[in-house]
């Protein structure tokens, strides 16, 4: 039943992308997004297509695993191009019945396809090549700096590691509880809404219960062994940027300004 | 006696549970397959004291939730009573108040603001009236010896031992004929242990139902229980009764499980040359024998 839901979607592989430092990744996925957004005409695109296509070859995951996270969105792209298509004003091409669809309408739902795609691919790629875990060191390490308007960036990255660590727990703990209410003749299937929701109950109360023990036995456990918070605090593991890191940065920073030509250019 | 027990016991009369080349595979389309439970085929007749032993890993707990219906077998059938209970129109609600399933440390699933309230939980989810599922409240409370003053106090404010109790009860309050517990000594002491199994001892003595064990410990279950299952690596190891199946304590040993302490120390004098009978599994049995052989 609930066993089956996996989690974050790491695949595991040895290339170049997933050993790169999560900070790059971090970076040139927002980057990438923000090119997106730069770029706005046929040349632009097809540069990015490339680009992305060349990160999803190193990268060595199989393009179906890509194309998963765009299930998601395909009710929200379809809406999108066909308001866009539909409801431009413009340059009538084509009319059916009493819609029409305009030169202006076709390039605008194209140009959203396109870049709701790319930005759900170029996610996914993050996603996909590094670990949840790697993901909240990276931030914690970027938003560093924050630490000097008092922004408590430690706190927050230990509570983001510690949430994604307890995710399966939980639902384990989900599981067991609604077989051991079911065992007892509880209904969490039929009936409408407030029924359903009142169903909930018997599963809610003792899951947070459960929830609660389970941080403080783990605060305890911490404690007992001298965490005080990020103060002083050193790691096991540190990120340190090495040569293939440095040579994303500029690959990145051509990409980049390939698209910024563009624009200006095009 | 309310309509219900009227009903009831004009049913059918042969209460059994049989298990028919029961297969199980966890994933059974994905890469991670495993095989949990393989060719399984048992017979639970009415009023049998069952114990079910395994090491981690060997199909037990899948087992058991196959019998109230909360896993379909992906092979093969389970009847209750001569019906399918995965048949189209079988009514599993009611199945799991004739199979009452008791997990592992129960007192996980107390939710309700009191003790009584959550008793009656179960027999609610029957339909029952209010005033029948209060009887059978009271009934089960009393029925796992827990005092009248702990009834209206929040089910959180309880010991472990006593949570434990209120969460069998609240299976109890379903009136099952056949009781599942999947190992009720798990972490209690060894006082609370004794209590807990000499209650389910009594309990099955007066009522007659069919009690199965799911334990780790040999002691409890060569104890109380006249017959037993041994589980490996999801096929069914031994099926007889105490004394026989501790004979094969050496295999027992191959698959992580022992025989009681008892059957150790009895096989230990008897190399020693003393004449006394191996085959006992209880402490006393082992007095009387060791008694016995020194002639007194």
């Amino acid at each position: 039943m609930i066993r089956d839901i996996t989690l974050g979607q790491y695949y595991q592989a040895d290339s170049v992308i997933h050993k790169l430092d999560p900070r790059v990744k971090l970076v040139a996925t927002i980057g990438f997004i923000i090119s997106l957004f730069v770029v706005d005409s046929w040349v632009g695109y097809v540069v990015a297509a490339l680009f992305l296509a060349c990160m999803i070859k190193l990268s060595k995951v199989p393009f179906g695993y890509m194309v998963k996270g765009m299930k998601a969105i395909v009710f929200i792209l379809l809406i999108t191009v066909v308001f866009n298509l539909f409801l431009t004003p413009g340059e009538p091409l084509v009319t059916l019945w009493k819609l029409t669809i305009t030169k202006e309408g076709l390039r605008i739902a194209v140009m959203m396809a396109v870049r709701l795609s790319f930005l759900i691919v170029g996610s996914s790629l993050m996603t996909l090549t590094t670990t949840p875990n790697s993901l909240t060191d990276g931030m914690e390490k970027l938003m560093g700096p924050l630490k000097h308007v008092k922004v408590p960036v430690h706190e927050v990255s230990m509570m983001m590691s510690i949430a994604l660590r307890f995710i399966p727990i939980l639902l384990e703990e989900t599981d067991k509880i609604m077989k051991a209410q079911i065992a007892r003749g509880a209904d969490f299937e039929s009936g409408n809404l407030i029924k359903k929701a009142k169903a909930m109950v018997p599963l809610l109360v003792p899951l947070f219960i459960s929830a609660f023990r389970r941080a403080n036995d783990l605060a305890m456990a911490m404690e007992a062994r001298c965490y005080r918070g990020g103060e002083h605090r050193t790691k096991m593991k540190p990120l340190c940027y090495r040569g293939a890191d440095r040579v994303a940065y500029c690959v990145l920073l051509l990409y980049f300004a390939g698209c910024v030509a563009i624009r200006v250019w095009l | 006696m309310s309509d219900v027990e009227n009903r009831d016991k004009e049913e059918t009369k042969i209460m059994s549970l049989i298990l028919d080349h029961v297969n199980y595979i966890y994933g059974e389309d994905t890469a991670l397959a495993v095989h949990a439970l393989k060719d399984i085929n048992l017979v639970i007749p009415d009023g049998q004291f069952i114990g079910l032993i395994g090491h981690t890993g060997s199909g037990k707990s899948t087992l058991v939730q196959h019998l109230n219906g909360l896993i379909r077998p992906t092979g093969g059938a389970i009847y209750y009573n001569g019906e399918d209970i995965h048949d189209k129109d079988y009514d599993k609600k009611k199945l799991r108040s004739k199979v009452g399933l008791v997990f592992q440390y129960p007192e996980h699933q107390l939710f309700e603001i009191d003790v009584f309230k959550d008793v009656c939980f179960g027999p609610k989810n029957l339909g029952l009236s209010q005033k029948e599922t209060e009887l059978r409240a009271y009934a089960a409370l009393k029925q796992v010896g827990l005092a009248d003053e702990y009834f209206y106090q929040s089910p959180f404010d309880l010991s472990g031992g006593q949570k434990r109790r209120v969460a069998i009860a609240g299976v109890l309050a379903m009136k099952p004929d056949i009781l599942i517990l999947d190992e009720p000594t798990a972490g209690l002491d060894p006082k609370g242990r004794d209590e807990i199994l000499d209650q389910i001892a009594k309990l099955k003595e007066e009522t007659g139902i069919t009690v199965i064990l799911v334990s780790h410990s040999m002691e409890d279950v060569a104890e109380y229980v006249e017959r037993i299952i041994v589980m490996s690596r999801g096929s069914v190891l031994y099926d007889d009764t105490p004394r026989e199946v501790f004979r094969h304590y050496k295999e027992l040993e191959q698959v992580g499980l022992a025989a009681p302490q008892v059957t150790y120390i009895m096989q230990a004098l008897a190399k020693q040359g003393m004449k006394v009978d191996t085959a006992v599994t209880t402490i006393r049995e082992a007095k009387q024998s060791i008694l016995q052989s020194l002639g007194k």
